[in-house]
């Protein structure tokens, strides 16, 4: 091993300059194959921003209006859901699929008060114990909604930790204002935990009873929109299926033909992430399609590059043959240069590569959009993994490997006598 | 019998077909210090290529200690090359970007010698030809005689029964022939190798002891030359 690498330093050696320029496209196709991951996955990053938050096996469904007449009823009428199409959802046949069923509702615009400091532009929102585990709430302090808050429509709250922090004056210790009194608005609530609030979002929603919020405001049984959790759908298909079934149901209780796809809508944001995640895979693959062929244009370099060796060799490979080198022992040596060229200058370009990464993670992954009140990040750590770092480097042996077999094949081919030949 | 052909024949196929070998019969014993003699055209470096299994021929038997040698393997006939030929050219062939000592390596790194085991005998090679303090030069920092020797010092290493030489002195200037010559004849005695030395020139050929002449593709007369007299320059010299 050792030797062959003494030998193969030995031609390198000789032709620096050629090397280089060869070695410069199989940097270049790497550091492409590196970036355009990096970038991919960072794009994909931001994709995926805020979907952490909630549990991916939940659809929330909700009224549009009517496309066509039914049962003497004209098109365009809205339809509103109310309480019992949540308890519709309780019942068979959705029961078997249906987890938890919750929905919510916001009174914004109000102040909330707390000893003598002021918040504005708060709001109220009512709703069940399930909204903790679908959008993945996380309590810092207390404890969330329960059952017997929606039941005593008691007049308890939620308040995520940045408002609490305000409301501390800037102090994390927020177990102290478990169990005090904060007014929002004219109400009056008590303190029940203190949740983590959501990331890139002013925290400004408050939780409380759906029942109690119902009850101050003198809400009707209207309903803007129905979240659950489901289980036991784990096609495309399977889920298309079970939300057709679910509007078709739910159309019928409102008045609307069963196939009406616009009078109800539904967003499953499993399928969401099924179709996410094909999409990224697509996105991926085609990444890595278009950082070959860029790599192919380096390898076919190195191949050219290989092929002139073995012919400038000729002589060389004829007095080895002649005193006894077997074919195999040529072919090593050209089979090792390539790769050894590839490897060494395909390293070059992937750590060039890592370091472009970085700096788009510091530059561009850190610049952020403002749309409709959220901050958007633009590429979410876009950098590569170890499992690319190891594709990469199985990618450049394979390819060195493909380049050094013709050229080392026709060094193989070279006859002893070509020894007896003057150069 | 150590060396035999019989009846070979070579043509080399093209649009003119050339019938170079005609039929050839030649015996050499083990230890015999010959040379081959022809013009250029004669074929007597075709058949130094097939004697050095360098070169495939169409008919006929070429046998080494009772071997036939014919229709081997790349790999086969790499091993024979490497341990029972050794070859000294008129033109060196040393390896340029290698050092004397790495040169004269070589042929043992084919046989698998570990690093520090064929270093040691290249410089005991080296050593016995006088070129110990050569051995970290490239062949371009040395004179002809030198290289020639080093060629020799890698042509011993691997301790070949034959060795052949393909206008040994084709290179060098007469007084450096001269020694040379008298190396080979020096190893012939002493260590009992078999040389055949190819040239054209008949100052070279008085040095060995059988002079075989060729003449287009077949064998013409062989001379017996025990007395090293068969040269018409005169005996004290290698004419150039």
């Amino acid at each position: 091993m050792n030797d062959l690498f003494t030998e193969v330093w030995e031609s390198v050696r000789r032709n620096k300059l050629r090397t280089c320029l060869t070695g410069f496209a199989v940097a270049w196709g790497i550091f492409m194959i590196i970036v355009l991951l990096g970038a991919g996955n960072g794009l994909m990053g931001a994709f995926n921003q805020g979907g952490n938050e909630f549990v991916s096996n939940s659809m929330m469904i909700g009224g549009g209006s009517t496309s066509k007449p039914y049962k003497g009823l004209k098109e365009g009428r809205r339809i509103r859901l109310d309480m019992s199409d949540m308890d519709l959802m309780k019942q068979e046949p959705f029961s078997e699929n249906i987890d938890q069923v919750t929905t919510s509702h916001s009174q914004s615009g109000y102040a909330l008060t707390y000893g003598k400091t002021h918040l504005n532009n708060v709001s109220l929102n009512g709703t069940f114990p399930g909204y903790a585990d679908m959008n993945r709430i996380v309590m810092l302090a207390g404890r969330f909604i329960n059952e017997k808050d929606i039941q005593d429509k008691r007049k308890v709250i939620v308040l995520g930790h940045l408002t609490a922090k305000n409301l501390l004056k800037g102090g994390t210790d927020y177990e102290r204002l478990l169990g005090e009194q904060v007014k929002v608005g004219p109400f009056v609530f008590r303190v029940i935990g203190i949740r983590k609030a959501e990331e890139n979002r002013d925290d400004r929603d408050l939780n409380v009873p759906y029942s109690t919020i119902k009850t101050i405001f003198g809400l009707d049984n209207h309903i803007d929109d129905i979240t659950f959790t489901f289980h036991g759908l784990p096609t495309e298909e399977a889920n298309d299926a079970f939300e057709k079934e679910l509007k078709a149901a739910i159309n019928t209780a409102h008045d609307a033909a069963p196939d009406d796809a616009s009078a109800t809508w539904v967003w499953n944001r499993f399928t969401q992430n099924l179709q996410m995640e094909k999409g990224s895979k697509i996105l991926h693959t085609a990444l890595w399609i278009i950082g070959l062929f860029t790599l192919l244009g380096g390898i076919v370099g190195v191949s050219n590059i290989m092929l002139i060796t073995v012919k400038e060799r000729t002589h060389e490979f004829g007095i080895r043959k002649a005193i006894g080198a077997k074919p195999w022992s040529i072919m090593k040596l050209i089979v090792a240069e390539s790769v050894t060229i590839t490897a060494f200058f395909g390293y070059i370009g992937m750590v060039l590569g890592m370091l472009a990464c970085f700096l788009m993670d510091k530059t561009l992954g850190q610049s952020s959009m403002e749309v409709f009140g959220e901050s958007i990040r633009l590429l979410v750590n876009p950098t590569v993994g170890m499992d690319v770092a190891i594709e990469a480097t199985l990618v450049l042996i394979i390819a060195g490997t493909l380049a050094g077999m013709a050229p080392a094949r026709k060094a193989a081919k070279v006859r002893p006598i070509e020894a007896l030949r003057d150069e | 019998m150590q060396i035999e052909l019989h009846n070979v024949h070579k043509t080399y196929e093209g649009a003119q077909p050339l019938h170079v070998l005609k039929g050839i019969d030649l015996s050499i014993e083990k230890g015999e210090f010959v040379s081959i003699m022809g013009a250029s055209g004669s074929g007597k470096s075709t058949l130094l290529n097939i004697l050095g299994i360098l070169d495939s021929y169409d008919e006929g038997e070429y046998i080494i200690d009772g071997r036939l040698i014919k229709g081997l393997s790349e790999r086969q006939a790499a091993g024979y090359r490497n341990r029972t030929i050794g070859f000294i050219f008129q033109s060196f062939n040393l390896i340029s970007f290698k050092t004397a000592v790495e040169n004269v390596e070589l042929p043992l790194f084919y046989q698998g010698v570990s690093r520090r085991r064929r270093h040691e005998l290249a410089m005991e090679y080296l050593d016995r030809l006088g070129l110990k303090d050569w051995a970290g030069h490239y062949p371009n920092e040395m004179s002809g005689g030198q290289k020639q020797r080093v060629a020799i010092a890698r042509a011993l290493i691997t301790h070949p029964q034959i060795i052949l030489a393909d206008e040994p002195t084709g290179a060098l200037d007469s007084k450096t022939s001269v020694e040379v010559m008298e190396l080979l004849g020096q190893l012939n005695r002493e260590e009992g190798v078999t040389i055949i030395v190819v040239t054209h020139e008949s100052g070279v050929a008085n040095c060995t002891n059988r002079i075989i002449h060729i003449k287009d593709g077949i064998i013409g007369e062989i001379e017996e030359n025990s007395r090293h007299n068969a040269s018409a320059f005169g005996t004290t010299t290698i004419m150039k």
